[in-house]
């Protein structure tokens, strides 16, 4: 199998296997996943059978079902999360690189200010005053993972734009503009491609670990941390429910992991 | 040299400094008034004003930061919203245990973590290499909750080996506490020791590659005393950095231990505030952990300075 004109080895076969049934599941949730989300379908905790292959939770709602609802919520999140800081840090980094030292030194200092606190204990002060909304999840968390993939796109830039194809292109009297979108752009995209992976784990895991500690996604809906969060007082009584979601970040992180490192990997050869 | 370190301690005093205000701002200036969150269903126009005033947020923001600057600098840092207690008073041991889980993880951890990586580069490309490489690749994709779930079913439960409640007393002893605190421990020397192996595996081998190293098996050396004295002093730097950076993420990583364990830590105090919205609490917690984060920030630095002169003269 081939990606990007290079082989892909099993580690990255699998990874990527995983990641697009991952994907699948959270898009096609409504047509595959058995009962409703909220609908209680049975005793509290009863057991795996063959109308409920991870049988009941709490309430008596279908576990698998409300894995597959949370795996939508879960990818979703994340998904839009990332692409936000990905928008926002990239062009921070691009312009703090090209916009000279001034530029660079207002940019830096604010995101230096930003990172001065670990983003749960800095997330979490936030969210103590303005509630555990969504709206308010999603801006905090992107801001934070914003200011990571600054520094990522401000080294990546400012070493491009010491090569000497972008100061061909300035002699030639193109724009700054032109410059970033036609040079430098273009070969930032594979390390960003990189980057956008491990980003999407962290947020993903960073959302899980709120959700878990109560503060992220609240009742009704779920993911896969608040899942972990309820159904943890259980592990003592020996029910195995608690393991489906854990096991399933788990592995959703294994697999994009895998396939990151082959796209390093990948990367570092090309230089 | 001396210089250089004062400058780098006067900088983290300046983040410090940044820190707090950002923690203030955090919880005073942004929208969403405090004294209409307090009050909740309560809140009539005459309540939300009578606490406004009592929070003092009547009074210019800066003035209050100063007063709550110059109070946590003593140690003071109000009274909970929720049950009117003194907050550094409630905090205080639970600091203290927060601390010890994390001196403990981290005793453990860091040595443990420094001889794996050396035995990795040492056998690079060997079994005891590639099962390295898998198991710390898992380390560090589980949750760290996953991992403490995973220990509690394990060694507390199927094996019962240890307590599955890390509920430690005031008056529990200090081996009665390495007992009770043995497998939040665990799982946290799970979730860092991966990253600082990896680290200290792939510094020691980019070290091995150079010409110096090559002639020191010319000259006969045997493999150790050229992995350890040869090779380790020059890959110490980056191990440094990551050690520290391993040690600051432990603070994330025991907000979340402490939850799964029940441990009465600072990161428990810092979950059940939040979810009260107890603002008092939350921002003393976060200071703390921001100090601490900081401060290890700063050692790494200073001992990066120290352990390799070429960063002491910068081109």
């Amino acid at each position: 199998m081939q990606l990007f004109g290079r082989k892909m080895p099993l580690r990255a076969q699998i990874g990527l296997a995983i990641v697009i049934i991952n994907l699948l599941a959270a898009i096609f949730v409504p047509v595959i996943a058995p009962y409703p989300e909220a609908e209680v379908v049975g005793r509290a905790w009863a057991g795996s059978s063959a109308e409920h292959w991870f049988g009941l939770d709490n309430l008596g709602r279908d576990i698998l079902s409300r894995l597959l609802y949370g795996a939508r919520l879960s990818i979703g999140l994340s998904l839009l999360i990332t692409t936000l800081s990905f928008s926002m840090g990239v062009f921070g980094g691009f312009a703090a690189a090209v916009l000279g030292k001034a530029a660079d030194m207002v940019l830096s200092r604010i995101v230096d200010l930003l990172l001065s606190m670990p983003a749960l204990i800095f997330a979490m002060v936030v969210l103590s005053v303005l509630g555990t909304d969504l709206i308010v999840l999603i801006v905090t968390i992107s801001v934070l993972d914003a200011t990571r993939i600054f520094r990522v796109a401000r080294a990546l830039a400012m070493d491009i734009e010491a090569l000497d194809y972008v100061e061909v292109a300035r002699l030639r009297g193109e724009g700054l503009w032109w410059i970033v979108r036609r040079e430098i752009l273009p070969n930032a995209v594979p390390p960003l491609v990189a980057e956008f992976g491990l980003r999407f784990c962290f947020t993903f895991l960073f959302i899980s670990a709120l959700s878990f500690l109560g503060l992220g996604i609240q009742p009704p809906n779920a993911d896969w941390g608040s899942m972990v969060k309820d159904y943890s007082a259980l592990i003592m009584l020996g029910v195995p429910a608690v393991f489906y979601p854990a096991g399933a970040i788990a592995a959703l992180t294994i697999g994009i992991n895998m396939l990151v490192d082959w796209l390093l990997s990948i990367n570092t050869v090309r230089r | 040299m001396l210089k250089l370190v004062l400058r780098r301690a006067a900088l983290g005093v300046m983040t410090l400094w940044a820190a707090s205000v950002l923690i203030f701002a955090g919880t005073q200036i942004l929208p969403g008034d405090l004294a209409q969150a307090v009050l909740a269903n309560n809140a009539t126009p005459e309540n939300v004003a009578a606490m406004r005033h009592e929070l003092g947020l009547d009074r210019p923001a800066v003035e209050r930061y100063v007063e709550w600057l110059g109070h946590a600098a003593q140690g003071d840092f109000g009274k909970s919203l929720v049950n009117q207690r003194d907050v550094a008073k409630e905090l205080a041991p639970r600091l203290y245990n927060t601390l010890f889980l994390a001196v403990y993880a981290a005793l453990i951890a860091v040595p443990l973590a420094l001889v794996l990586g050396v035995l990795a580069a040492a056998f690079q490309g060997r079994a005891f290499d590639h099962i390295a490489n898998a198991a710390t690749l898992l380390a560090i994709s589980l949750p760290e909750y996953f991992l403490g779930y995973l220990l509690i079913k394990w060694v507390a439960l199927y094996l019962g080996w240890f307590p599955v409640l890390a509920n430690v007393a005031p008056e529990t002893g200090f081996f009665g506490r390495l007992y009770l605190s043995f497998l939040p421990m665990l799982s946290l020397v799970l979730v860092i020791i991966a990253h600082m192996m990896r680290m200290t595996r792939a510094s020691v081998l980019a070290v091995m590659a150079s010409p110096y190293i090559e002639m020191a098996f010319l000259k006969g050396l045997p493999k150790w005393r050229v992995v350890v004295e040869h090779a380790l002093p020059n890959a110490l730097a980056p191990i440094i950095n990551v050690v520290a950076l391993n040690l600051a993420y432990l603070i994330v990583g025991v907000v979340v231990i402490e939850v799964v364990f029940v441990y009465p830590g600072l990161g428990q105090s810092m979950v059940d505030a939040v979810s009260k919205r107890d603002v008092p609490v939350v921002q003393a917690c976060g200071l703390i952990f921001a100090a601490a984060f900081i401060t290890l920030n700063m050692v790494a630095d200073i001992l990066a300075l120290v352990s390799n002169p070429r960063l002491r003269h910068p081109r």
